[in-house]
């Protein structure tokens, strides 16, 4: 009973640390942004690089656009239905990687 | 020409049944907590549907196909860049916002750098993006009624505009999540329903038909039409052709058959072209004439690539700034659920999008008329009526004609709503009265541009609008969510860099004064004027260090603090101060857990 009473109590002090940023608080914080800042930036990036490869594929090796699979142009395929798939993974690698960022803050400061 | 009483009543059925949600439906929610309190009940999907029914507007429903129609394979990049758009606010900027407790970017801007005069700035730059992005709305709606009715052009922009303002200053069904996330899917079904039963219909049609979109030549005709030019045109024609024409053509008055020999054509406003069935089409020029050049991507325009590329970081980045899409992540509960609703909106638009492309391709098969007049944002809506015939084609229409209406109602009610309330909060004193008239101010004035602006194609003048705002409150938004060093000089700085810039370039796109070349390269700013607009924030704001607010560091952690600890707050425009309130607070989230 008295173990668990100091233990919330130091929890809340370390709140207050991370709140006001002093010590430990800001060292972890600052780590938490950057750790989110990178993930965000790499998976733009991906994202920056494969849809922006698409024009230039296009424009160095026309005959890319004349290919045709199952009846349809592959420029079509990729712009019109294939883009879409790829967006969706990306969210859901952000989504997964951005939320275990934030547990392991929150595991950090509540340990 | 005889109105199509169909889809006269379905469009009637849409606006009656926006204004009887607005009167009956609802209470006013009409601050922020009212709508919090209004849609915190909701969850992921509820809210990622209600964001995609009132983000698809009238240049998602109408406006891709037209282009599609139009210029093939580039037109994809559109759909694609509204998309991704939302990927882009995901990775940079969903979870904190959520979590910063802004309603609206002015409050998001005060909130995190405390200066009233940047607020100011933010004010005025969201009135310039939401009216630059009225504008294509009420051309549509415009479209829409003066192609089913026949009715001048300005009668369906002013009817729009009548409704809208009655039904935000009703109460609008703006604030209610659960209409929104309807309107999302009778669009999806009113344009999805009408492709797939065309799409049956064609596979009836002969293979020599089909595959003539990859032919060496321009589309023909499949029957005997007439066209009728409403505005100048001059003509592409790659083979000698017969027509037969009525008013002035070439700059002579014609009355009967005309000899065209490859090259270029002018028609003139008034004339009538008729063409005989198998006839080549000609196409206005700038687009690719011949089906298989229209197939391949990049394959007209000034500089292809240039424009693909600032296209793509135009949508890419401005969807994080427009007014309306902000607010609605508001209705998350928290950063958690803002992300999680992004990821469902991504799918939603992904599955909308797949359906204008197919709109487009089989309008090259059905209505390449609209090549000949330049109209082709009306291809949707003709679709049906040239495909087919019968009542089958008239349901279609009626089907078709509805979910444009109602794309144009729940984006421009929801754009109306957030310049109205920036209005009267900003420029007004905020009282009721003053939100009613502020309603009224932002559903005339761009009613106004909209009976002066140039006939830019839908898709393409709602681009204007991303251009604008990725130059401005994209790096706003990013560089307070993850910058200490921004201050409020550096972002008003960029503000006005970025922002004046690209409205500088795109004001006379939308006016339409200006000639080929610059109207198609001012078109698209962005990739020149977001990088800009960064620099000019990250300069300034070196420069003016000292500004840097006090508690930055406590703003940041507040937006990127997970949910369970309890640190985001909501409220207005409240900073966060740890103060004894704050602890017994955080202290009772972990004693609940």
């Amino acid at each position: 009973m008295l173990a668990e009473r100091r233990r919330t109590r130091r929890v809340v002090r370390t709140l207050a640390e991370v709140e006001e940023q002093t010590g430990v608080g800001e060292v972890w914080v600052r780590q938490l942004v950057r750790a989110q800042l990178l993930l965000a930036l790499r998976l733009g990036l991906l994202t920056v690089v494969v849809l922006g490869a698409i024009p230039l594929a296009f424009a160095l090796l026309p005959s890319l656009g004349t290919i045709g699979i199952g009846g349809l142009r592959l420029p079509w395929l990729v712009l019109g239905v294939g883009v879409y798939p790829f967006l969706l993974l990306v969210a859901w690698c952000y989504n997964r990687s951005a939320e275990r960022n934030e547990q392991d803050f929150a595991e950090m400061v509540e340990s | 020409m005889e109105p199509d009483l169909y889809a006269v009543s379905a469009i009637l059925a849409v606006g009656a049944l926006t204004i009887l949600f607005g009167i009956f439906g609802v209470r006013i929610h009409r601050s922020t907590s009212d709508f919090l309190r209004a849609s915190r009940s909701v969850g992921p999907r509820w809210n990622a549907a209600a964001i995609s029914g009132e983000y698809l507007s009238a240049a998602s429903f109408l406006g891709i196909a037209g282009l599609v129609l139009k210029d093939g394979a580039d037109a994809l990049w559109y759909p694609v860049g509204f998309t991704a758009g939302y990927l882009a606010l995901l990775l940079f900027v969903a979870a904190p916002l959520r979590r910063s407790g802004a309603y609206t970017l002015p409050d998001f801007a005060e909130a995190r750098l405390d200066s009233v005069r940047l607020r100011r700035v933010c004010t005025v730059m969201v009135i310039a993006i939401g009216w630059l992005y009225l504008v294509p709305q009420m051309q549509g709606a415009g479209l829409t009624l003066s192609t089913v009715t026949g009715y001048p052009l300005w009668v369906g922009a002013a009817v729009v505009s009548v409704i809208v303002i009655l039904n935000v200053v009703i109460g609008g069904m703006r604030s209610i999540t659960f209409v929104q996330a309807f309107q999302y899917w009778l669009k999806l079904t009113a344009l999805a329903v009408p492709v797939f039963v065309l799409l049956i219909y064609q596979a009836g049609e002969s293979a020599e038909f089909r595959s003539s979109l990859a032919a060496d030549a321009p589309p023909f005709f499949t029957t005997d039409t007439t066209v009728d030019i409403d505005t100048d045109v001059v003509l592409q024609v790659n083979s000698p052709m017969l027509l037969d024409a009525n008013g002035e053509v070439d700059g002579f008055p014609a009355d009967g058959p005309v000899y065209w020999a490859a090259g270029q054509h002018e028609a003139s406003a008034g004339a009538e072209l008729r063409f005989a069935a198998g006839s080549r089409v000609p196409v206005v020029v700038g687009s690719p004439v011949n089906n298989d050049s229209w197939l391949q991507p990049l394959s007209s325009g000034e500089a292809p690539l240039f424009e693909t590329y600032s296209l793509v970081v135009a949508l890419l980045l401005g969807t994080m700034g427009l007014p309306h899409v902000l607010a609605r992540f508001y209705a998350n509960p928290d950063g958690r659920a803002a992300r999680a609703t992004t990821f469902v909106v991504l799918a939603l638009l992904g599955l909308f999008y797949l359906f204008p492309t197919v709109a487009g391709l089989l309008a090259r098969l059905y209505v390449p008329q609209l090549l000949v007049n330049g109209k082709t944002d009306a291809a949707v809506l003709l679709l049906p009526g040239e495909a087919m015939s019968g009542l089958p084609s008239q349901l279609l229409g009626a089907v078709v004609a509805a979910g444009a209406f109602a794309a144009f109602l729940s984006t421009a009610s929801g754009l109306v709503l957030s310049i109205a309330g920036v209005l009267s909060t900003d420029a007004l004193p905020g009282r009721v009265r003053d939100f009613r008239t502020a309603t009224v101010v932002a559903g005339m004035v761009p009613l106004a541009f909209t009976l002066a602006a140039s006939q830019l194609d839908l898709a393409q003048s709602v681009a204007l609008a991303f251009a604008v705002a990725a130059s401005s409150f994209c790096p706003l938004l990013v560089l307070g969510i993850w910058w200490r060093g921004l201050t409020d000089t550096g972002a008003a700085a960029g503000l006005i860099v970025g922002g004046g810039l690209s409205f500088a370039a795109v004001l006379p796109v939308a006016l339409g004064v200006l000639a080929p070349p610059w109207q198609t390269l001012l078109a698209q700013p962005a990739a020149v004027t977001v990088p800009i607009a960064f620099l000019t924030m990250m300069i300034v704001s070196r420069a003016t260090s000292e500004r840097v607010p006090g508690d930055v560091a406590r703003i940041l952690l507040r937006m990127h603090a997970p949910d369970r600890l309890g640190m985001s707050r909501d409220g207005q425009v409240e900073r966060l101060a740890v103060t004894a309130a704050t602890l017994p607070r955080l202290k009772g989230g972990r004693h609940r857990r």
